[in-house]
């Protein structure tokens, strides 16, 4: 008897020190460097990547991959599902852990200083050295180029990156007396048609806040002319007033204004109530647009964000990220396949088939980008986002960066907690952390 | 640990030498189990005890050597203090409830009724579900306005509630879920308990005429008690094991208002890359385990096993 409840016990926490243990063991480089590329040699890839929009994306990502490994003989690249963003990076930083790592991989473009404060990435710039490739690297918007650079080199190129924008419902705003073809553009502008939108059984605004809320939040903070965070990647500015009075107005929204429902609202909450008609206007993801389209069964408008000193929204999304594999061919092929995934008519294909933005402005020139926004101009507010779009919070330790701000918005929403005394706290914590990167 | 009495030869040998033949085949029947004990019980426990000494984390990756810093800085962090006190209130919440209602419906299951099976079948399906589905049902069914809770509730004239965004009603909503979703299975211990009492005890109370609540608190309540320790074991480790709906419903959120042991484990170590803290974390968690046994070892001498 006292053996197998002594079983139980052990086995109940083996599990998880196991798990915890994996991280310990470092070093020890697996490295598989068999020959070295001469022309015959095939370099095999494996290409790690997440799929965080619903829909039949992963298989998107299948055929280009396979379009590529058709036209590249020498390089045969094998593409991963691996889950969500989050789960994608904890499975890569473990298995860095254990001396393995993908090849290439489209990761966070916010988790660029957690691959690099573990070695694992490689700047781009030492595989562009053409006059051509150079010039491919200032290609794309500056607003997606804020989250993959750091001290002028460039680690991450935008792959999967997104925007959060103003879905609204064009039938309910018509129902309202409101123009359908004026949507929103200040905060007061938001709050007045919101109110006239709000009624019995619908409201007139719903932004998700649950989970990641810090992502939902920044839109504000930029607006109000202060982002939670600028080109250091070792200081945020949580504790500003100008960040508090946004936070006070996001709070408001539900609190005193009314025009949201109280309480933390899930991330898929509100395409679902916007889509059956129980919210009239939302903030999500660029990424959801194909599939609000072709669900919603009445006329959705796309906006960017209403603006109160200015315009602005966080970029989000992946970047593909070139690892430190320590074998020089791996390294070049895998530069190689990042820069054909990320072409403007590759680039341009994704983009129309998700929502994700078009990376430069050389994707809004093809052809095929070109009849999709004729077909679709709610698409057209994609591009326009990117002309005032700002960098996402991204640090050393972003996560729990992140998570501290996420917290600090979650009290000022739930709780009697005022925007000051939160952010302050949250300020205090997210020094703490980011002290151990002084230098 | 029972190990060695296991494994230590037979009674009946006149002079017992240490490694007699019969000896050998004891301990190789137990090498198996043993290699697995020690490879991923023993030692991953004895690796985590020491990273929780390390000072580990991105900014250093190379663990150092911090003696018991990692501890210090958890007891003074108003997170982990919350984070205990969260897992605290869901073992105290769900724990004694699970057991109670276990028994009082296996009780009423162990008589043969025409709805007999189908209640037992009803009572055991969400045991069968995977957590994860579970979870993501009742995630539906927390939503505000029109989830099935909310939607029976304003039917009654209830007040409308966001049950898993607000701290306060969100540790609740996975309460009542995780209640939900293990009663069946405890059920079927205190059901196979039951069938364990004989007739006689009964058919003597029956004689002495003693009243069916006298019966239970005085037959059924003792006799069940071996089960109700089983039962209560499991059901705290299952506690203390808790993560799959926190990371289907909330994600320890609102305001960390339904983040729990395990699940700040995952976070700290495979979310931030903490290692130090997590492990140090681990080693807590680790030590609230073998109180729990202790402590089960303990009362456990005062029941009896026989009926």
């Amino acid at each position: 008897m006292a053996l197998s409840r002594w079983g139980a016990v052990l086995a109940g926490t083996t599990a998880l020190i196991v798990l915890v243990s994996g991280c310990g063991s470092s070093g020890s480089s697996s490295g598989a460097n068999g020959s070295s590329a001469s022309d015959q040699h095939v370099e095999k890839l494996t290409f790690d990547f997440p799929v965080a929009v619903a829909g039949p994306v992963a298989q998107d990502v299948k055929d280009l991959v396979n379009q590529f490994n058709q036209t590249h003989k020498n390089i045969q690249v094998s593409p991963v599902f691996t889950g969500d963003y989050q789960t994608t990076m904890t499975k890569v930083q473990t298995a860095a852990k254990a001396g393995s790592t993908p090849d290439v991989a489209v990761l966070q473009s916010t988790d660029m200083y957690s691959l690099l404060d573990a070695n694992l990435i490689l700047p781009i710039d030492q595989f562009a050295t053409s006059d051509s490739d150079k010039q491919w690297l200032t290609s794309f918007y500056p607003a997606l180029m804020a989250n993959s650079t750091l001290n002028g080199k460039t680690y991450g190129i935008p792959f999967q990156r997104s925007t959060l924008l103003l879905y609204y419902n064009k039938d309910e705003f018509n129902r309202a007396g409101l123009d359908p073809n004026s949507p929103p553009t200040s905060w007061d502008e938001l709050v007045k048609d919101g109110k006239m939108l709000t009624k019995n059984g619908q409201w007139g605004l719903e932004i998700p806040t649950s989970g990641l809320t810090y992502w939902e939040f920044q839109p504000f903070a930029i607006e109000n002319g202060q982002n939670v965070v600028g080109d250091a990647a070792n200081k945020v500015t949580y504790d500003d007033p100008k960040v508090a009075q946004a936070l006070q107005f996001f709070a408001d929204l539900s609190k005193k204004d009314k025009i949201e429902p109280t309480g933390l609202l899930g991330w898929t909450t509100a395409p679902t109530d916007f889509e059956s008609g129980k919210a009239a206007m939302i903030y999500h993801s660029s990424g959801s647009l194909t599939s609000i389209l072709k669900t919603a069964k009445f006329n959705v408008g796309v906006a960017e964000l209403p603006g109160n000193v200015q315009k602005g929204s966080p970029t989000g999304g992946g970047n593909l990220y070139v690892f430190n594999t320590k074998d020089s061919a791996k390294e070049q092929a895998a530069y190689e396949f990042v820069k054909w995934m990320a072409q403007p008519d590759n680039a341009a294909k994704w983009s129309i088939e998700t929502g994700y933005v078009g990376s430069s402005p050389a994707v809004y020139e093809t052809d095929a980008m070109k009849q999709y926004l004729q077909k679709t101009p709610q698409a057209a507010a994609i591009q326009q986002q990117m002309q005032s779009a700002a960098k996402e919070l991204g640090t050393h330790d972003g996560q729990e960066i992140q998570s501290i701000l996420s917290t600090a918005c979650q009290q000022v929403l739930t709780a009697n907690v005022t925007p000051q005394q939160a952010l302050k706290d949250a300020q205090q914590k997210a020094d703490q952390i980011l002290s151990k990167y002084q230098n | 640990m029972g190990l060695v009495q296991v494994g230590s030869p037979v009674v009946h040998m006149p002079r017992p030498r240490r490694f007699t033949r019969r000896a050998w085949q004891g301990y190789l029947m137990l090498l198996p189990s043993a290699v697995i004990l020690l490879t991923f019980t023993i030692w991953p426990m004895i690796i985590a005890l020491y990273h929780s000494l390390c000072l580990q984390d991105s900014a250093h990756p190379v663990p150092k050597f911090v003696g018991l810093a990692n501890f210090g800085m958890l007891f003074h962090s108003h997170l982990f203090w919350q984070v205990m006190g969260n897992t605290f209130l869901f073992i105290v919440a769900t724990v004694p409830v699970s057991l109670v209602a276990a028994m009082i419906l296996a009780v009423m299951l162990n008589r043969r009724y025409r709805l007999t099976g189908f209640f037992r079948v009803a009572l055991f399906h969400p045991t069968v579900l995977p957590l994860v589905s579970a979870a993501s049902i009742w995630l539906f069914m927390y939503t505000p306005d029109y989830g099935l809770i909310d939607k029976a509730l304003s039917a009654f004239g209830g007040a409308q509630l966001n049950w898993l965004g607000q701290p306060r009603t969100a540790i609740w909503a996975i309460i009542i879920m995780t209640i939900w979703k293990q009663l069946g299975y405890f059920v079927i211990f205190y059901l196979a308990g039951l069938q364990g009492i004989g007739k006689d005890p009964y058919e003597a109370a029956d004689v002495d005429g003693a009243s069916a609540w006298t019966t239970f608190w005085t037959i059924t309540v003792p006799l069940l008690m071996s089960t109700t320790m089983f039962v209560f074991t499991i059901a705290m480790v299952d506690a203390f094991q808790l993560v799959d709906q926190l990371y289907v419903m909330t994600q320890g959120g609102p305001d960390n208002g339904t983040n729990m042991l395990l699940f700040y484990i995952y976070q700290q170590s495979f979310t931030y890359q903490n290692t130090g803290e997590a492990s140090a974390l681990s080693v807590i968690l680790i030590a609230m385990l073998i109180f729990v046994a202790i402590l089960q070892n303990v009362v456990d001498k005062r029941v009896h096993y026989e009926s």
